[in-house]
């Protein structure tokens, strides 16, 4: 019997699973996985920290849509990934982490860099998975990326103890996966059950019914590869879509019918309609708190409809009135062949009024204003390029002011809020997504949490381009820290940094910008630049706000911030996203 | 309102099965009241009895929690009437002079108990039963000054 080293029969496994690229540092116990790839064909990109690889393999397989791979070391190496597996767990993310460990006969002996990686991994992953017999491997591999891809996506973590990996094994590769304790909705043309086809039928009379419907729609549209079919939904019914700070890029910002984001920092109008429709349809949604607000508050005299593949996710912040349980692409396909134009002409042009009537709004400041600079980019990108952010201020900016377009163009942590995912997630999406324009608009409290990863983008020469929203604040604390705390600071200020040097010093183009003009001439600059990566240090006003915003557990027509509250303290209205003539076309329909 | 739920689940028999039902339910807030773990028909699988306390909505969110760990085969929510549960109770009573006697005839007189063990000072007595069977009989018990007590915590099956 022909024998094949552990660590041999893992790689040929992920290369069955089509797995291209991983991201990760080798150590002690898990050199011999690393020695297999070292000649293997996959591509291992060494990054500088653990967590920089977890959110590279998230932040590619957010903007590719395949499962995205990490590699660490026992112990520490481990730990290390934690915090970028939580990030894609609250997400649902398809990621598979391979971590290193001790041998099985010292597990639990508190041996050299052991950590029961399992158990902390626990409550953070779809599942896990202790591999304790080399005959164990194909299999355990042939599941895990099962487990992370279908269904709800999510993390899956593989602890590989060292003996393991180096004991030989004959090599049988199972080429079909059975788990009974897991039976995914996952075919497109998956038999809708019998339960939800007649909820498929009352949402159709509900949508009917309705006189002021909104589609709420979530990340789930993205990860179902549904944006055809919301889009199919939107025109057939004539219903405005409004969608979370996950599901932007899922409803194009240029179609009429779309309301842009809602939420706690979602546009004034969008809240507006969401607290007054009649009827809400919530699609691969999860009526997160930031969403929601009050959740017996939330669109109180609406119908709600839940289209989900999560049963688990239905009425668990906000109580649906019909569920739908299934694949959002079959749902969607079934309630599009069904459904019948709703009578919105009223509600269309009530939104046409409000969204003329409470447009964003910022005032004019000395200094350069972080909304202008994603307002450039956003021109200056024509809405195409790949975003990623860290978490803060700027996030909610790169949110509002940046019009998305395609799926997959936004790349942030919405469920964990994760500062520092910014640079080692726009890797990621570069490395998936070669040919095109990934831009990371960053604060600087959050690019330092993993500055480090520059180098890794360097030797790479990835030109991805990193835009630094520098107000020297940790600018969201900051934020709150007036509303709320009598503006006393408590450890929001940030040391200033010389951000070009740091560029330069890893070997990206630094650029600083100091004052408005600047701003345009320093992003077509970096758009220029195609074999390194390139940092602007953008020195923006410290204090700007980020409005509107609905305080925390209040409902969403109670917003601070407005439009009426800022317009005539010198505020510039901000109308965009679409057009003129595509307004009158609205109030025509 | 809270109300006392029995959820059966059935779960791979591996290691780490327990830990993952377990932190699912402390993670999320659930408060049980009872968990036991058994072998059943098939060696490859294992039930575990649940009882929690919690209100209809909680419940489908705890069932459908549950559903979602890949370990686990299957959850029904056990409903009233429609199966048989018990526990077997363990409690070591002092047992001194007239009492004794007294003692006797309540467990010989209580269906499913005996007394298990005697010693000098005290005896063991064991019950089966459902669980509010056993309720009645620890109040019973107490006159006698129970020492110690266990309970298994309920298992159940459906009657059909
Ligand atoms: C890892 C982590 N630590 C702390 C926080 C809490 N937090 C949320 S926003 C924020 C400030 C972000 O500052 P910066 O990245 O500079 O962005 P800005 O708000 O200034 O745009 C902090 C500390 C977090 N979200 N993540």
């Amino acid at each position: 019997m022909a024998t094949t080293k552990g660590a041999k029969i893992l790689v040929e496994c992920l290369k069955r699973e089509g797995v291209e690229i991983a991201f990760g540092i080798p150590g002690g116990v898990n050199l011999p996985t690393f020695d297999a790839l070292y000649d293997s064909g996959i591509n291992v990109i060494l990054t500088v920290h653990e967590q920089g690889a977890a959110h590279m393999a998230d932040g590619y397989a957010r903007a590719t849509g395949k499962v995205g791979v990490c590699l660490a070391t026992s112990g520490p190496g481990a730990t290390n990934l934690t915090t970028g597996i939580a990030t894609a767990f609250m997400d649902s993310i398809p990621v598979v982490a391979l971590t290193g460990q001790v041998r099985t006969t010292v597990i639990g002996n508190d041996a050299f860099q052991e950590v029961d990686t399992i158990g902390v991994t626990r409550p953070i992953t779809k599942h896990s998975f202790l591999v304790k017999d080399v005959r164990d491997i194909a299999r355990t591999v042939r599941e895990a990326f099962f487990i992370a891809r279908t269904g709800r996506p999510g993390p899956v973590l593989i602890d590989l103890p060292v003996d393991t990996t180096v004991a030989e094994a004959e090599f049988l590769y199972p080429e079909e996966v059975t788990i009974r304790g897991y039976k995914p909705k996952i075919l497109v043309d998956a038999a809708i059950d019998s339960i939800d086809q007649a909820n498929i039928e009352r949402a159709v009379e509900a949508i009917a019914r309705s006189r002021r419907p909104v589609i709420y729609a979530g990340a789930g549209v993205i990860h179902g590869g549904a944006s055809a079919e919301l889009l199919e939904l939107a025109h057939k019914t004539r219903i405005p879509v409004t969608t979370s700070l996950l599901g932007l890029g899922g409803f194009p910002e240029t179609d009429p019918l779309s309301l842009g984001m809602l939420g706690m920092h979602g546009f004034e109008y969008t809240n507006y309609a969401v607290a007054a429709c009649d009827c809400l349809i919530g699609i691969g949604a999860r009526f997160d708190d930031r969403v929601t607000g009050k959740p017996d508050e939330f669109a109180k005299q609406a119908t709600k409809i839940h289209i989900d593949v999560d049963p688990s996710s239905i009425n668990k912040t906000v109580l649906v009135d019909i569920p739908i349980i299934g694949d959002v692409k079959a749902v969607l396909r079934t309630l599009n062949a069904l459904v019948k134009p709703a009578d919105t002409g009223a509600w269309l042009a009530r939104i046409g009024e409000m969204r003329k009537t409470y447009p964003l709004i910022y005032r004019k400041k000395d200094k350069v204003l972080p909304q202008v600079v994603v307002q450039q980019i956003s021109a200056a990108t024509k809405g195409n390029a790949v975003i990623a952010t860290g978490v803060g201020q700027h996030q909610m900016w790169a949110a509002q002011y940046y019009q998305f377009n395609h799926p997959r163009s936004l790349i942030t942590s919405g469920g964990l809020g994760t500062m520092g995912f910014g640079l080692p997630a726009a890797i990621g999406a570069q490395f998936g997504r070669p040919g095109e324009v990934v831009w990371d608009i960053d604060g600087d409290g959050s690019f330092q949490m993993t500055a480090q990863e520059l180098a890794t983008a360097a030797q790479h020469h990835l030109p991805i381009k990193v835009a630094i929203m520098n107000n020297q604040f940790h600018g969201m604390v900051r934020q709150w820290q007036d509303l709320f705390y009598q503006s006393r600071y408590a450890q929001s200020r940030l040391n200033p940094v010389d951000f070009v040097k740091l560029a330069e010093a890893n070997g990206c183009v630094g650029i600083r910008v100091e004052r408005d003009q600047e701003v345009r001439p320093a992003i077509d600059r970096a758009m220029r630049v195609s074999d390194r990566p390139t940092v602007i240090d953008f020195l923006v006003e410290s204090k700007e706000d980020c409005w509107p915003m609905i305080a925390p557990g209040k409902p969403h027509d109670q917003m601070l911030g407005t439009y009426e509250s800022l317009k005539d303290a010198g505020g510039v209205p901000q109308h965009r996203r679409i057009s003129p003539d595509e307004e009158a076309k609205l109030s025509l329909g | 309102m809270n109300e006392k739920h029995t959820i059966s689940c059935l779960v791979e028999n591996h290691f780490g099965v327990l830990a993952r039902v377990a932190g699912l339910i402390s993670a999320r807030g659930f408060n049980i009241d009872s968990l036991t773990v058994s072998a059943t028909e098939d060696p490859t699988v294992s039930r575990m009895t649940i009882v929690v306390d919690a209100d209809a909505i909680k419940l489908e969110q705890v069932k459908r929690q549950l559903d979602r760990l890949i370990d686990v085969i299957g959850v029904t929510e056990l409903s009233e009437g429609k199966f048989i549960d018990r526990e077997l109770l363990l409690a070591r009573v002092k047992n001194v002079g007239n009492e004794h006697v007294e003692l006797e005839r309540l467990v010989q007189s209580t269906p499913g108990a005996k007394i298990a063990a005697r010693s000098p000072g005290s005896c063991v007595v064991e019950a089966i039963g459902d669980t509010n069977m056993l309720d009645q009989f620890v109040e019973q018990l107490r006159a006698y000054g129970i020492e110690k007590l266990v309970r298994t915590g309920r298992v159940a099956l459906e009657k059909e």
